[in-house]
């Protein structure tokens, strides 16, 4: 495909420091920036690793959304078809059956309907807060603020009732656990689907103004779609979020001076919560995409089938994108774009929520506890290494 | 500066709203872009190229 080498057999996986993708992406990026590799599966691909090749990949329909998804370790025959999207799972789909799914949906998660959503979740994150203001010991930040915070507002967002949200936190926590018995994870996505149907009969009964009584009012999707696309909005809002608001405040806490910049000036905030998305990229292997046809990326040929990795982490460090220290943290860098939500259709669908959701946590957060500091050193921070979204498993704070 | 948006491609990310607020909205019932000036002032130029080269479906159009 090159004419060159790779340099690297396999995707790179292996950080040097917590908060920056692993150091082989540079020299990728510089000697051999769309790479034949080895993907953490065992599956053959090509990874993606430049910032412009990226937006190309991520926005070019050639690349189609049908694919692999990421399974460390899976005993899956490599030669495996890939597999069709699920009912309601639209990140798998392309134009147009993804068009329909992405234009019931695109109302609900407009600017202003979020900013029109912000002072619930502000309230939620001050509720949060309270809570943890009486522990005496140190607290994990995770359990007590990042987790509940993201699922609450899906709760609010799918209009689950007050009396289910125990139960629908509790389920949804395990079901993303991915490090805990197989069997159990798999029981609990049973149950989690289960939960769902529940929920949209009942909105279907007597429907409210949430986005699935929405949903069910459009009459556009089957029950089993509805269930699948309630499931998604929950996975994909959830861990996402949760992790970059754990994970950027471990950062924040790690860069003092930037705290320092955005206390004495709020205003910065905006961009503070674009500079973590870029800085942090907790999508850690990347988008996939399949090739559709043989095709012509830039120069290199890829084969029809391929898988293509657009390595978010990668080009969200790219100096060509971002001149001015690519590499370190700075809250009052100008904003340039970055594609840590994506980038082309299937660009997050729930960006301005998380938006608001990471600006309403961590601007509270750090109000409420100006000496917030980490409780255990900065090496025995559990990080979630080989997990799809990167961040933390725990974050044992103080005050 | 003359600006053209097309629905069709628009998958109501929001970005041209938070780039130039005074130029993009999205429509209340399905978030797809809405112009409110096709013609800016000058002032707006930078921020208008800017939502342009944000957007992820490429449904903005600026010709100077």
């Amino acid at each position: 495909m090159t004419g060159t080498e790779p340099i690297s057999g396999t995707q790179p996986l292996a950080r040097s420091c917590p908060f920056d993708p692993p150091p082989e992406y540079r020299t990728l990026r510089e000697q051999d920036p769309i790479a034949e590799v080895t993907l953490p599966d065992g599956l053959p691909g090509v990874l993606v690793t430049r910032y412009a090749d990226i937006r190309t990949v991520l926005a070019d329909p050639r690349f189609s959304s049908q694919r692999r998804t990421v399974r460390i370790g899976a005993a899956e025959p490599l030669d495996a078809p890939v597999p069709p999207p699920a009912p309601g799972m639209f990140i798998m789909m392309d134009a147009p059956e993804h068009t329909r799914f992405r234009r019931l949906l695109t109302g609900q998660f407009t600017v202003r309907r979020m900013q029109q959503l912000a002072p619930a979740v502000e309230r939620i994150v001050a509720a949060q807060l309270d809570a943890m203001a009486v522990a005496t010991g140190p607290v994990d930040l995770v359990e007590a603020f990042a987790l509940p915070i993201p699922s609450l507002v899906i709760c609010e967002l799918l209009g689950v009732p007050y009396a289910d949200r125990e139960e629908f936190q509790r389920g949804s926590a395990m079901m993303l656990k991915v490090d805990g018995d197989p069997e159990e994870s798999r029981r609990a996505q049973l149950e989690m689907r289960e939960f769902m149907h529940r929920l949209v009969l009942a909105k279907r009964a007597e429907p409210g103004d949430d986005i699935l009584s929405g949903l069910v009012r459009s009459g556009e999707l089957s029950d089993e779609e509805l269930v699948g696309v309630g499931v998604l909005l929950l996975v994909a809002g959830h861990e996402t979020t949760a992790n970059m608001i754990a994970l950027g405040t471990m950062c924040l806490l790690r860069n003092p001076e930037q705290v320092a910049a955005l206390r004495a000036d709020p205003s910065l905030l905006d961009g503070a919560v674009e500079e973590l998305l870029r800085y942090l990229s907790v999508i850690q292997f990347g988008i996939r995409r399949t090739a559709r046809e043989d095709l012509e990326l830039n120069g290199h040929r890829i084969k029809a089938g391929t898988t293509v990795v657009a390595a978010i982490p990668s080009g969200n460090r790219d100096a060509e994108q971002f001149p001015d220290g690519a590499d370190e943290l700075n809250v009052e860098r100008p904003y340039s774009p970055h594609v840590a939500f994506g980038h082309g259709i299937h660009q997050c669908l729930g960006q301005q929520l998380a938006r608001v959701e990471m600006k309403a946590a961590l601007s509270a957060l750090f109000d409420r506890f100006p000496t917030l500091r980490l409780a255990v050193p900065v090496e025995e921070v559990p990080m979630r290494d080989g997990m799809v979204v990167y961040g933390v498993h725990e974050l044992p704070v103080t005050w | 500066m003359k600006i053209t948006v097309e629905e069709d491609r628009c998958v109501g990310a929001g970005q041209c709203v938070l780039a130039a607020a005074e130029v993009f909205d999205q429509r209340e019932e399905d978030g797809i872009v809405v112009l409110l000036d096709a013609d800016p002032s000058d002032e707006l130029a930078a921020r208008v190229r800017d939502a342009a080269i944000r957007c992820p479906a490429m449904a903005i159009t600026v010709a100077e």
